[in-house]
C-alpha cells in the first residue's frame, strides 16, 4: 500500500481538494469498425458532502462513467483520482485496498449475502478488513437505517426497501470518502424509492457523506445537490439544485424519457 | 472472513452434501481397505502367535532354499530319536513333537469338505492337557488311536457329532475315524473357510504317510534358561537338515506367506480406493466449479466490499477444507462399515477370510483423513483460482458469468500434450527393456492418470459431436423433451464434459478388465486345446487348484478303458542363483501333450530318463540353453542334480503348465518325500463316453479329494476361479461408477438451480411435469452416455496396448459385454436423474418466474 494512500486527502473545509477527480476519461469497447466510444472524455470534480446525481438516457455512458469513476473498469485514456490517488497506476492489490477505505457500493439489486443476517452484511466490510466493528456506532447506523428491529433478519426475510436499507448501512459502515449507487431505487416501488431516497440525503447533509448516484428517474435525481446529464459519452448539461419537473424538460430535450 | 465461508456452506447444505459424498465414499474405500486387511492380518497374527504361545523355541526341518507353502515343495521332517535327544537336554524342561498336512475331511456326499481356496489342517497332538497346545476344547475328549477332534465350526456346518464316525484322508486312501471331540483356537472367532483336524502322534504319522517322522518338535526352556542358552544348546544335537528358532521367530516364518498375501491384498484394494478417490476429485472440481460459477455476483460483491483475490482465495479453500474433513471423518467410519462389507463379498465368492473383530489403527485414521483432505484441497484449487479472477464489474452486471479462465487459449494444445506423455508414459513402462519393477509401475500408473486428464480435458471438444448423435434417441423418444434434453447437454460442453469425464474413468477400467479376462480365458482355451488334444479326461484336486496323492492317479491307471494317464508335478527348486518353479512328467506325458517343439520333438517327453529335462524358449534365450546344455538344479532337500536339455518348447499363447525345467517324475520324487500331483490327464478307449466317466467316478470314490472332468469340464474348471476374482474386480471398480452416479446428480441439482426461471417459463407456457423430469432424465443419460462412450473407446486402446506387450494373452473383443456396459451407464443416468427430475417438475411456476 503506497503512503498517498494511508494518508486520506485533507478533507477540512468545503473548496479543498476534490475526492474524486475525472480527467478525460475515455472508454471504447471493441476494436476497429465494430467500436463502441461509450464515453468520450469526461471530467468532473466531485466534492466532499455532495450528492451528485448522473443521469441521461439509456446508451449515454452513465454506467460506463460510474464504473470507471469507482475503480470498476480502466478507461481507455484519461486519469481518475479517488482521495488523491490516481487509479490507473493501481494493481488489484492497491486498488482493493483503496476500495476497502475509501470506497461504499449501493447496487440496483442490493448484493447482500444470503447466508448473513442484516447487522452482519452492514459490518462486512469491515470484518473483511480485518477490523472489530465499534458497538455503538453499528447501533447508531442501524437505528439511522431504520433496521433496529430487524438486526437478526436474513435477506430473504426483508422486504426490498429494507433489503436496500441494509446495503445502504453496509456502504456507510467503514465511513468512506464516497459512495457509489448505481441505480439505488431501480427496483423499488416509488413509495420504498422515496424513503431511500431521504435515507441518502440524510447521509449527505447529517453524516457529511459523499454519494455520485446513477440513476434515470428524474424524482430520484431532484434529490440531488448537482445533476450532470450525460448523452453520447459527454456531459451535455450540469444543473445545481434542479427540481424534478426541470430534469423531466431537460431529458426530454436530449430526446428520452 | 473466515465465518463467512463457513456459513456459505451451511446455506449451502444440499449442494455441500452432494459434493462431499464423492469424497466420503473415496475415503471410505481406503479406510475400509485398511481396516480389512488388518482384521485379517489381526486374526491371522493371533492364530499364528497363540499356536507357539506355550513355546519358547521350536526345531523344524531346513531345506536348501525358502520353500513357498503352496507350491509342493516341503522342507524334510525331522527324524523322532531327535526328540528323545532334545529331551535329554538340561536346558530343556519340556518338549513335543508334531506332525502336520493337509488332511481332508469327507463329507456326507463323499466328497471333501472344502470351503473355497482355505487350507484344510490336519495336525497331531500328543497330549491334550500339554502347554504345547494352542486348541480348546468345546466338547468330547482329546484324540486317542483312531480318532480325530474337528473344528466346533466344521463340526456344526457338517453336522458331526462326537462319537460319529468320519472319513479322513490325507497321504493314503481315506481313513474313517471317529470324532472325539470339537475344539476351538483360542481367541479367534472365525478361522476362515479353514478346517482343522487333530490326531494322536501315531494315527497322524500314518494318515501322514511319515513314520518315525516328525515335521517341528516345540520346546520349553527350563527354569531360569534364557532363549539364546536353549537355542545354542539345542544347536549342539541338531542334524544338518534341521534348524531352531525361538516361537516368535518362528511365528513370523510361519506368517511370512499370509503376510506377503495381505499385502498384496491391501495394495490391490488401495489401488481401487485411488480409482474411487481420483473419481472423487473430478466429481468436486465439477461441482466446485458450477457452485463457484454461480456465486458469480456473491465473489463480485465482496471485492466491491474490499475484499483481496487473496481473501477470496482463502475463503474457498476454507470451505473445501472444513467439506474435506468433515467428508472424511465420515469416510474414515463408513470404512467400517464396508470392511464387513467386503468380509462378506469375499464370503460370497468362496474366499471366506479368517476374522477376529474389525481392527481400526492409528494409521487408518491418519491416512484416510490426509488423503481425503489432500484430495479434496487439490481438487478444489482450480475452482477456487477462476473464483479469484471474478472481477468486481461482475456485482453490477446482470447474468454475469465467470471469466474465460486465463489458460483457456492453451487447453487444447495443454490437453493435447497431457495425452501425448501420458501415452508416451505408457508405452515406455511397457516396451522399454530392462525397466525395474518401480518403474515400470510409475511410468503406467503416472500414463493412466496423464491420460484420464489429458482425455478429460479433450472430451470437451467432443460434446458437441457426441451429444448430437447420443442424443438422436432422446429426440425420437422424448420428442420437445428430448429435443431441448440434447440442447442443454451441449449449451455448457465444459460442464458436460466434467460430469461425463467421472464416469469415464470408472467404464474405461471395466472395459480394460474384461477385455483382458476375456484375453485371458480365450488365450487360456486356445492353449488348453492345443496343448492337450490327446486327452479325454483330466483328474483334480475339488478345488481345482490344491495338489492331488499320487494314489488316485495310480488307481485310476488301473480302471478299465484306460490306455494312457499322464502325470504332472509342481514344486520348487534353485537354478542359476534363484527359485523357479519345476514341474515333472512321467513317459505317459508323450501320448497326451502337443507341444511346438523348437528343438527335440514329443519323443522327449518320453525318454527324459534320470538326468533329461525341457525348458521353455524364453527360459533357454536367458540362460543360452540349447539341446546337450547342462542345467544344474538344487532341490529342496538340499541334493543338486545335473540336467541335459533334452528338448526346448514354445509355449502356447495362454501359457503351458510347465514350469521352467521339466523333469521325470522318477527324479522328482527323490527329492520331495511327498510328491503329489498337480493334475493327470487320462487317455481312454472311446474317448469320453459315459461309460467311461462312469468308470473313473468309481474309482476316485475312494479319493474324496480327486474328481474326473472332461476336457472341456476342466477348462471351465479352470476358468470358473478366473470369473470369481473379475466379479470382485467389478464390484471394485463399481464403487468408482457410484462416484461418478453421485457426480451426475450433483451436476444436475444445480443446473436445475441455475435454470430455474428458464424451467417456469417453460412450465408457464405448457411443459407438463412430466416433460420436465424426462427432459432432466434425458439430459443426464445423454451425459452418462458421453462418459460410457469416451471410456469405454479409452478401455479398448489401453487393453490393445497392454496386450501387445503381455505374450500369454491375445486381443478379444468382448462385445456383448462392452453393450452390457453402455446398457448399465443408461441406468446410472436414468437412476441420477431420479431426484433432480423430481425436483425440477415440482418447482412452483409463478415462484420459479421471479426467482432472481
Amino acid at each position: 500500500m503506497s503512503e498517498t494512500m494511508t494518508t486520506p486527502a485533507p478533507a477540512d473545509g468545503a473548496g479543498a481538494e476534490p475526492v474524486v477527480a475525472a480527467r478525460d476519461p475515455t472508454r471504447r469497447y471493441g476494436e476497429g469498425d465494430t467500436a463502441v466510444d461509450a464515453l468520450r472524455g469526461v471530467s468532473l470534480d466531485v466534492r466532499k458532502g455532495e450528492l451528485t446525481a448522473v443521469m441521461g438516457p439509456s446508451g449515454s455512458g452513465k454506467s460506463t462513467l460510474m464504473h470507471i469513476l469507482a475503480g470498476l473498469d480502466r478507461p481507455t485514456s484519461g486519469e481518475v483520482t479517488i482521495a488523491g490517488t490516481g487509479l490507473s497506476k493501481l494493481n488489484d492489490n492497491d486498488l482493493t485496498k483503496l476500495r476497502r477505505k475509501h470506497i461504499g457500493f449501493v447496487f440496483q439489486f442490493f448484493n447482500l449475502l444470503p447466508m448473513l443476517n442484516a447487522e452482519e452484511n452492514v459490518v462486512l466490510p469491515l470484518s473483511i478488513a480485518g477490523e472489530k466493528p465499534d458497538k455503538a456506532w453499528v447501533d447508531e447506523l442501524l437505528e439511522q437505517v431504520g433496521l433496529t428491529q430487524r438486526r437478526s433478519h436474513r435477506p430473504s426475510e426483508l422486504s426490498g426497501g429494507q433489503q436496500q436499507r441494509v446495503a445502504i448501512g453496509r456502504a456507510l459502515v467503514n465511513k468512506p470518502t464516497i459512495i457509489f449507487a448505481d441505480e439505488p431505487t431501480g427496483n423499488l416501488d416509488s413509495k420504498t424509492s422515496g424513503e431511500i431516497l431521504e435515507l441518502l440525503d440524510r447521509s449527505v447533509h447529517e453524516l457529511d457523506q459523499t454519494i455520485v448516484m446513477v440513476t434515470h428517474e428524474a424524482r430520484a435525481a431532484a434529490f440531488a445537490d448537482r445533476v450532470l446529464f450525460l448523452d453520447d459519452g459527454l456531459i451535455v448539461r450540469e444543473a445545481t439544485n434542479i427540481s424534478a419537473h426541470d430534469i423531466v424538460a431537460a431529458m426530454e430535450e436530449l430526446g428520452a424519457t | 472472513m473466515t465465518a463467512f465461508a463457513l456459513r456459505g456452506l451451511l446455506g449451502r447444505k444440499l449442494r455441500t452434501a452432494l459434493t462431499a459424498i464423492a469424497i466420503v465414499l473415496g475415503v471410505a474405500t481406503v479406510s475400509g481397505t485398511y481396516v480389512l486387511t488388518d482384521s485379517i492380518n489381526n486374526a491371522f497374527h493371533s492364530i499364528f502367535y497363540e499356536t507357539r504361545a506355550g513355546s519358547d523355541a521350536v526345531i523344524s526341518g531346513k531345506a536348501a532354499f525358502d520353500v513357498s507353502s503352496d507350491t509342493g515343495a516341503t522342507a524334510p521332517s525331522l527324524d523322532e530319536t531327535l526328540l528323545t535327544r532334545v529331551r535329554a537336554l538340561p536346558e530343556v524342561a519340556d518338549a513335543e513333537g508334531q506332525v502336520n498336512g493337509q488332511a481332508h475331511l469327507i463329507g456326507k456326499d463323499g466328497k471333501a469338505i472344502v470351503y473355497g481356496g482355505a487350507p484344510n489342517l490336519g495336525f497331531s497332538i500328543a497330549n491334550g492337557a500339554s502347554r504345547f497346545n494352542p486348541l480348546q476344547l468345546v466338547s468330547g475328549r482329546w484324540p486317542k488311536a483312531d480318532e480325530v477332534v474337528v473344528d466346533k465350526s466344521t463340526a456344526s456346518k457338517e453336522h458331526l457329532q462326537v462319537g460319529q464316525v468320519v472319513g479322513v484322508q490325507a497321504q493314503g486312501p481315506v481313513r474313517q475315524l471317529r470324532v472325539s471331540g470339537t475344539v476351538k483356537f483360542g481367541s479367534v472367532s472365525t478361522i476362515g473357510g479353514a478346517t482343522l483336524a487333530g490326531f494322536d502322534l501315531p494315527t497322524a504319522q500314518q494318515l501322514f504317510d511319515k513314520p518315525g517322522k516328525l515335521d517341528e518338535i516345540a520346546l520349553a526352556a527350563a527354569q531360569g534358561v534364557s532363549d539364546p542358552k536353549l537355542i545354542s544348546a539345542v544347536h549342539s544335537v541338531l542334524p544338518a537338515d534341521a534348524q531352531v528358532r525361538t516361537a516368535t521367530a518362528q511365528s513370523h516364518e510361519d506368517a511370512k506367506d499370509t503376510d506377503s498375501f495381505i499385502s498384496f491384498l491391501q495394495k490391490f484394494l488401495l489401488g481401487f480406493g485411488g480409482v474411487a478417490l481420483f473419481v472423487g476429485s473430478f466429481v468436486i472440481a465439477n461441482s466446485l466449479s458450477i457452485t463457484i460459477a454461480q456465486r458469480t455476483r456473491e465473489f463480485a460483491t465482496l471485492r466491491t466490499l474490499g475484499a483481496s483475490r487473496n481473501q477470496v482465495l482463502r475463503s474457498v479453500m476454507l470451505e473445501a477444507l472444513v467439506m474435506g474433513t468433515l467428508a472424511s471423518i465420515v469416510g474414515l467410519f463408513a470404512g467400517l462399515a464396508l470392511a464387513k462389507g467386503l468380509f462378506s463379498l469375499f464370503d460370497a465368492v468362496g474366499f471366506t477370510l479368517p476374522n477376529n473383530g474389525l481392527t481400526l489403527e492409528t494409521r487408518t485414521i491418519v491416512v484416510a483423513l490426509v488423503v481425503g483432505i489432500v484430495v479434496t484441497l487439490l481438487a478444489s484449487l482450480r475452482p477456487a483460482l477462476r473464483a479469484t479472477r471474478v472481477p468486481p464489474i461482475a456485482a453490477v452486471r446482470e447474468g454475469a458469468t465467470l471469466p474465460e479462465s486465463r489458460w483457456a487459449p492453451y487447453r487444447l494444445p495443454a490437453a493435447l500434450v497431457l495425452t501425448g506423455i501420458g501415452f508416451a508414459a505408457l508405452l515406455a513402462g511397457l516396451f522399454v527393456p530392462d525397466l525395474s519393477t518401480g518403474q515400470i509401475l510409475l511410468l503406467m500408473l503416472g500414463g493412466a492418470l496423464l491420460v484420464f486428464f489429458g482425455i478429460a480435458l479433450l472430451s470437451v471438444r467432443l460434446i458437441g459431436p457426441l451429444a448430437w448423435s447420443l442424443g438422436w434417441p432422446a429426440t425420437k423418444l422424448g420428442a420437445a423433451a428430448g429435443a431441448l434434453a440434447r440442447d442443454n447437454s451441449r449449451r455448457n460442453p465444459q460442464r458436460t464434459a466434467s460430469t461425463a469425464s467421472a464416469l469415464m474413468i470408472g467404464l474405461a477400467l471395466v472395459t480394460l478388465v474384461s477385455i483382458l479376462a476375456a484375453g485371458i480365458v480365450s488365450s487360456f482355451r486356445g492353449s488348453v486345446k492345443e496343448i492337450w488334444r490327446n486327452a479325454d479326461y483330466a483328474i483334480t484336486a475339488q478345488n481345482n487348484f490344491d495338489p492331488i496323492p499320487i494314489a488316485a492317479s495310480d488307481a485310476v491307471k488301473k480302471t478299465p478303458g484306460v490306455t494312457e494317464v499322464s502325470d504332472v508335478r509342481a514344486g520348487e527348486a534353485l537354478a542359476y542363483g534363484s527359485k523357479i518353479g519345476i514341474t515333472a512328467v512321467n513317459p505317459s506325458a508323450a501320448h497326451v501333450f502337443n507341444l511346438d517343439w523348437t528343438e527335440g520333438s514329443s519323443a522327449v517327453l518320453a525318454s527324459l530318463g534320470d538326468d533329461g529335462a525341457f525348458v521353455d524358449k524364453d527360459y533357454a534365450k536367458s540362460h543360452h540353453l540349447t539341446v546337450g546344455s547342462p542345467v544344474p538344479v538344487t532341490f529342496a532337500d538340499g541334493s543338486q542334480e545335473l540336467f541335459n536339455v533334452k528338448g526346448i518348447f514354445d509355449p502356447p499363447t495362454g501359457g503351458s503348465p510347465f514350469g521352467r525345467v521339466t523333469m521325470s517324475t522318477d527324479v522328482f520324487d527323490r527329492h520331495n518325500p511327498q510328491p503329489e500331483n498337480l493334475y493327470s490327464f487320462v487317455v481312454m478307449h472311446g474317448g469320453q463316453t459315459e461309460a467311461n466317466e462312469a468308470a473313473l467316478d468309481k474309482t476316485l470314490k475312494s479319493f474324496p479329494n480327486a474328481k474326473a472332468a472332461t476336457r472341456q469340464k476342466f477348462i471351465d474348471n479352470q476358468i470358473s476361479g478366473l470369473s470369481s476374482i473379475l466379479n470382485i474386480l467389478y464390484v471394485l471398480l463399481a464403487l468408482s461408477v457410484v462416484v461418478s452416479l453421485f457426480g451426475i446428480v450433483n451436476t444436475l441439482v444445480l443446473t436445475v438451480f441455475e435454470r430455474t426461471r428458464e424451467i417456469g417459463m417453460l412450465r408457464a407456457i405448457g411443459m407438463t411435469r412430466r416433460q420436465v423430469r424426462r427432459m432432466i432424465r434425458h439430459e443426464s443419460v445423454i451425459t452418462a452416455l458421453i462418459g460410457a462412450f469416451i471410456g469405454i473407446a479409452l478401455g479398448i486402446v489401453l487393453a490393445t496396448l497392454l496386450i501387445a506387450r503381455v505374450d500369454f494373452i491375445v486381443l478379444s473383443i468382448p462385445f456383448g459385454q462392452l453393450i452390457v456396459f453402455a446398457v448399465a451407464a443408461v441406468f446410472v443416468g436414468i437412476i441420477a436423474a431420479i431426484f433432480p427430475a423430481r425436483r425440477a417438475s415440482r418447482l412452483n411456476v409463478l415462484e420459479a418466474l421471479q426467482y432472481e
